[in-house]
């Protein structure tokens, strides 16, 4: 076993999909606008402005904090974060430093174990910089667009020992801002920004941390954090075989060349002078509040895949397909529903959508059961009618018979094939290679 | 257009015997006459004013009749205002040009008030005197060669010379009832969020409040009804009910409980100061007021507190100024806006932020306590508005120190977000003398039965200064 343990912890940015935006009534549905053109005094930051909270985006950080197992803080606030960015338009960020909405929950993953979440916090996001060349100049454009749009912060432990577990949880994490309905998570919209804190341990006490961390800041896909950790386990790594601490510091992720390179070390690290935001009064919620939230929230994936095995009687593996998306979910629960009047079962609906990977936004509920009836039919009506048509066929294609016996099993498709033309109906394609493979058997 | 009130022109505007116009072109020229001896306003907006007596002629013609309908005020320069210069006294805003209206402007333009001009300040709203302001000193009327008191120096001075009926300003710690008391006029800093703050130029964002100065505490009232509200735009105003201000305003003294805390009559409030307040104190007591010594123990820390919080939330709120996207860039801040800056990221930064922000806001909250404890024994509080007479221009600028220790009596207040009025009481060598009447928590209405109360019996208001006719 390696004498290094790797330590993992991630910073989630998740962006809410509210109407307006964080501290003021701008639209902030900014994807592929004009830039600039979702912009008022009080995302641009002018002069006397002043940030209204979004009470929707509020109510949707802390449904991620209690999906995410969170103590709710009942007395929170919101903080001023102070640094210079071109794309920071008041010179701060509103965010919040000592008491975030969530705290001290956990994400439980497939196979049971239990990874902490620390905190889970409200903020703004930035606008945007973009480096062009402006009539032959070298230019620097400011798009405020995306200017405090309202973005969520999940931070968890340093629970993570590999990439692998780390791809699960961000898997997880998506899901679940999915199935809350809060943000659509789309990767490539950059939604979500991922940043993975990582060191090497060499101590068997884990709860020692190791006196160094490298932080990778937002990177936009789960196979990137997956290669920049395992970029970065190397690379430290060979430092301390040669006797060396990595330095603490942030690193950045060049897809291109799949490494990660400094980009501040600790000294240049910003002192961000939190305090208090005096523009937005504390939020108080009343215990009644955040149940009522908490009623609120949707039944989560795997909880829902479970009940499908009890409730459905489909295989863990099949409920598990159809949990991925909670709009899918629901279509299979509603077409069960609908197939009881017409004799068709869960199992039958399941594999339905799995095997023939339904899109389920285009097939009515109607059309899928009458289908599902249809092909049935060929089953439970015509079994003889099919043994004949079978033994025909095989005995018109001896060498495809032959061959198939000789191993070269991929012909079974073109038998299948000269069946279906025979019944010359829509029957289920996996019935009749059943069928065949079984008349087949030596 | 002598000692005009906004009462008795309201009433010449309902009877057809003077227009908007003619008052508002009477205004401009009392402004064009003497702004240059006294430097009250910045930016003088005739042509707006002109179409908006007009507009206003006309609703008057049409029968209506709102209080501020063609009435003409003015505004501190750290009022946001479409497509008119708002400079903050700062060259850093030099050019800079309005993009909206703050919340206030957008109520005042509502009512049917003519805006004559934006007024002169101690830039950014740092200072006592006027005298930081980047577009030169504001002159004290009553003896030119005095400072007017600050941060809103252009407005006391522009009501007290019949420059403008009434003029807004902004108190964050004393910047409204120091230079009201030092010119004359009635000036109100509010109940913390009683007025919106939407538009006006933040200088420390949990003590700015907005408010405004008349030459009669009924205008003040009557003022106030119009720019008090919550508004969605400022997360900071309450859903607390605004009452006619001056309907209940004559209700008198009698059986009133008046706090004098001991705290403020002390070593290094001028004598004189100190007795005209008590004479002043006999006049309530004789009208029936009773009163009562109370003790608000931590007064002495005030003014500490005051200058963490107050620079912690400047350097802030002035991080935005960069010239980056408007705007001349940071080396056109001054000197007080430097040291401002400065002291405020030292108290916020790592390793410093316990033992000074975070204290400052401990002892906050037992200023809060020494208030709530004091009222409730007493309704209201009265105290000098400041310890000293206005002092001769370039008397304190090389000490700043002795320039923050003017707001000893009127910072408490914005700490705690109280309302404070300040009321002319008298001359002491030509110069004015204001007392201070504290309340809790949303009493303006109280505030203003008082401050008429001594009022409509003392018309010290009714002294004006004599100016030069002709320069």
């Amino acid at each position: 076993m390696n004498k290094y343990t790797p330590i993992i912890g991630l910073e989630v940015h998740v962006e809410l999909k509210t109407q307006s935006k964080m501290f003021c009534s701008c639209s902030a549905d900014y994807f592929g606008a004009e830039p600039n053109s979702h912009t008022c005094p009080v995302c641009l930051g002018l002069p006397g402005a002043l940030p209204v909270p979004n009470q929707q985006a509020i109510e949707w950080c802390i449904k991620i904090a209690l999906a995410l197992n969170c103590e709710i803080n009942l007395f929170s606030k919101f903080d001023r974060k102070n640094y210079f960015y071109p794309d920071l338009p008041k010179g701060y960020q509103i965010s919040q430093y000592d008491l975030p909405f969530g705290k001290n929950g956990h994400i439980t993953l497939k196979d049971g174990r239990k990874f902490g979440i620390t905190r889970v916090h409200m903020e703004e996001d930035t606008g945007k910089l973009m480096h062009q060349n402006v009539d032959g100049v070298k230019t620097s454009l400011i798009d405020f667009n995306r200017s405090s749009v309202p973005l969520v912060e999940i931070v968890t432990e340093p629970d993570f020992h590999n990439s692998a577990d780390v791809k699960e949880y961000l898997q997880a994490l998506q899901q679940i801002v999915r199935y809350l309905e809060v943000s659509n998570a789309d990767m490539d919209k950059g939604d979500m920004r991922l940043e993975p804190n990582i060191s090497l341990s060499t101590n068997p006490d884990l709860s020692k941390l190791p006196n160094y961390k490298v932080e990778v800041k937002n990177i936009n896909s789960f196979r990137f954090v997956e290669k920049a950790i395992e970029y970065e386990l190397k690379r430290q790594e060979k430092l301390l075989e040669e006797g060396q601490t990595p330095p603490q510091e942030t690193r950045g992720w060049n897809e291109v060349k799949s490494i990660t390179f400094s980009q501040r070390v600790k000294e240049e690290a910003n002192d961000y002078r939190y305090f208090p935001e005096p523009d937005i009064p504390p939020i108080i919620h009343t215990p009644e509040k955040i149940d009522a939230l908490r009623d609120s929230l949707p039944e989560l994936q795997n909880k829902k895949a479970n009940r499908f095995v009890t409730d459905h009687n489909i295989p863990l593996n099949d409920a598990e397909i159809l949990t991925r998306e909670r709009s899918l979910a629901d279509y299979f629960e509603k077409a069960v529903e609908h197939g009881l009047t017409k004799n068709v079962s869960s199992r039958q609906i399941a594999n339905a959508i799995i095997n023939k990977k339904l899109n389920h936004l285009e097939i009515t509920l109607e059309n899928l059961i009458s289908d599902i009836a249809e092909g049935a039919k060929v089953e439970t009506l015509d079994d003889s009618e099919l043994a004949a048509i079978i033994t025909k066929v095989l005995a018109e294609n001896s060498k495809a018979v032959e061959d198939y016996k000789a191993g070269k099993e991929s012909v079974i498709m073109f038998l299948v094939g000269q069946c279906m033309r025979a019944i010359g109906r829509k029957v289920e394609v996996s019935l009749i290679k059943t069928a065949i493979e079984n008349s087949l058997k030596p | 257009m002598n000692n005009l009130t906004i009462t008795q022109a309201r009433k010449d505007l309902d009877e057809k015997k003077i227009s908007s116009l003619e008052l508002t072109k009477s205004y401009l020229e009392t402004i064009k006459k003497h702004n240059q001896e006294l430097n009250a306003f910045i930016t003088i907006t005739e042509k707006e004013a002109i179409v908006q007596a007009e507009s206003a002629d006309l609703r008057i013609a049409k029968g209506q009749s709102t209080p501020l309908l063609g009435i003409p005020v003015a505004l501190k320069d750290l009022y946001m205002t479409k497509g008119i210069r708002t400079t903050a006294g700062s060259k850093v805003l030099e050019n800079y040009m309005g993009q909206y209206d703050a919340t206030t402007v957008m109520l005042l333009k509502e009512a049917g008030a003519v805006i004559v001009g934006k007024t002169n300040l101690d830039a950014w709203a740092h200072g006592s005197s006027g005298e930081n302001s980047d577009f030169g000193p504001t002159k004290n009327p009553y003896k030119t060669e005095y400072v007017p008191g600050g941060s809103s120096s252009g407005s006391p001075v522009a009501v007290a010379t019949e420059m403008t009926l009434a003029a807004s300003g902004t108190d964050t710690g004393g910047s409204i009832r120091l230079p009201a008391s030092f010119c004359n006029v009635v000036g109100l800093k509010p109940t913390y969020g009683r007025v919106s703050r939407y538009g006006v130029i933040a200088m420390a964002s949990s003590l700015d409040s907005i408010g405004h100065f008349t030459k009669t505490v009924e205008d003040n009232a009557m003022y106030l009804s119009i720019t008090a509200g919550s508004y969605p735009m400022d997360a900071t105003t309450p859903p607390v009910a605004v009452p006619q201000y001056t309907k209940n305003i004559n209700a008198g003294v009698k059986g009133l409980k008046i706090g004098v805390p001991k705290e403020y009559f002390i070593e290094g409030l001028d004598p004189q100061i100190k007795s005209m307040t008590e004479k002043t104190l006999g006049w309530y007591e004789e009208q029936g007021a009773q009163l009562v010594e109370i003790s608000l123990p931590h007064t002495s820390y005030a003014i500490e507190v005051y200058y963490i919080i107050q620079t912690a939330e400047v350097s802030s709120n002035l991080a935005r100024y960069t010239g980056v996207r408007f705007g001349h860039d940071r080396t056109f801040f001054g000197d007080e806006a430097k040291r401002r800056i400065m002291l405020g990221t030292y108290v916020l930064s790592a390793g410093y932020y316990d033992a000074y922000y975070k204290k400052a806001m401990q002892v906050r909250t037992l200023l809060k306590q020494d208030f709530e404890e004091a009222f409730k024994k007493v309704d209201v509080i009265i105290t000098p508005a400041s310890p000293t007479l206005p002092w001769k221009l370039g008397e304190k600028t090389a000490d700043p120190l002795a320039m923050y220790l003017s707001d000893i009596f009127t910072v408490h207040a914005n700490l705690v977000g109280v309302p404070g009025l300040s009321v002319p009481m008298g001359f002491i060598d030509g110069l004015p003398v204001g007392m201070q009447i504290l309340g809790p928590h949303f009493s303006e209405e109280k505030l203003f039965q008082v401050g008429h109360a001594f009022e409509s019996a003392n018309p010290i208001w009714k002294t004006r200064p004599e100016l030069k006719t002709e320069n």
